[in-house]
């Protein structure tokens, strides 16, 4: 396999241990996070500062999220699902822009 | 770190890792090696393997190009720990700190080939942006890159994408000059495995 394609396959074997293999947080939870979609207060506020604004991320966030009654395990799974989904969602474009552009480039 | 299970919920086995670690190379276990150990079989253990492949695999690309993109996608993210750690790797494998820092301070003034600089370019609008249009990507090609570059360039961006998000949620504690170093060595010669 070439490296390229095993840097692809190491990247998606991630994602789908993260998404689809056993966790304490339920599987839709997880997609929910990994996506930043229908993840319900006030955990959503987490979820969200993970995506955008990482920096932003306070103790009180946790403490609110726990206090909804997450565990600590499960919020560390759904920060991971949120971390690795918004970069996943880079990767993708990232490389639908590159083969856009290649194969417009070998057309001219 | 926070949760504060990432502090103390480590096998036994870990634990003394971590121990033995810190008696021969001086410094405690810095918190983004550590969270790699945390319930390995959910994160760390596909996570390392994905980093390193995008960090140390083959690539047209030398270590020191890729631990610049490490550094400047985590300067785009503000990502305090990201960018000690790689500001350092990156400055030690080039022996030039003062080109890495030259980047990172303007990119466009840089002391840097074309073809690297169009590439970080691209990276930073796509970490900043969340999307890249296909005109981005030919202005890179045009730059003398190759589509195989390009496609590892965006590997190493999803993994410091990723690993800039953890860094800040967990709240990642920063290390002295002096550690980051330390670790740069690390890195180096081990890599991310």
């Amino acid at each position: 396999m070439p490296d390229e394609d095993k840097k692809l396959a190491a990247h998606r074997a991630l994602v789908d241990r993260v998404l689809n293999g056993e966790g304490e947080a339920s599987a839709e939870l997880r997609a929910g996070a990994f996506g930043n979609v229908g993840v319900p207060p006030p955990l959503d506020a987490l979820i969200s500062k993970v995506v955008t604004s990482p920096a932003e991320i306070t103790d009180a966030d946790f403490a609110a999220a726990k206090a909804s009654g997450f565990s600590e395990d499960q919020l560390f799974e759904l920060v991971v699902c949120a971390a690795v989904g918004v970069s996943a969602r880079q990767y993708e474009a990232g490389l639908a822009a590159l083969a856009e552009a290649a194969s417009t480039g070998e057309a001219g | 770190m926070r949760p504060d299970i990432l502090n103390r919920a480590y096998s036994p086995g870990t634990k003394a890792l971590f121990g033995l670690i810190r008696v021969f190379s001086g410094w405690p276990v810095p918190d983004a090696a550590k969270i790699v150990f945390y319930r390995p079989g959910f994160y760390g253990s596909r996570a390392k393997a994905f980093t390193h492949a995008a960090m140390r695999g083959r690539s047209a690309w030398s270590v020191a190009d890729r631990e610049l993109m490490a550094a400047y996608v985590s300067t785009v993210n503000e990502s305090a720990f990201c960018i000690g750690a790689h500001t350092a790797t990156a400055g030690r494998a080039y022996r030039d700190e003062v080109k890495v820092r030259a980047v990172l301070a303007d990119l466009e003034s840089a002391p840097v080939d074309e073809g690297l600089r169009a590439t970080l370019r691209m990276l930073g609008k796509l970490t900043r942006e969340g999307r890249v249009a296909a005109e981005d990507m030919r202005q890179v090609l045009s730059a003398g890159v190759s589509r195989r570059q390009v496609e590892d360039a965006l590997a190493v961006c999803a993994a410091f994408n990723t690993t800039d998000r953890l860094a800040d949620a967990f709240g990642f504690e920063l290390l002295s000059p002096e550690g980051f170093d330390a670790g740069a060595m690390y890195l180096l010669r081990r890599g991310y495995r």
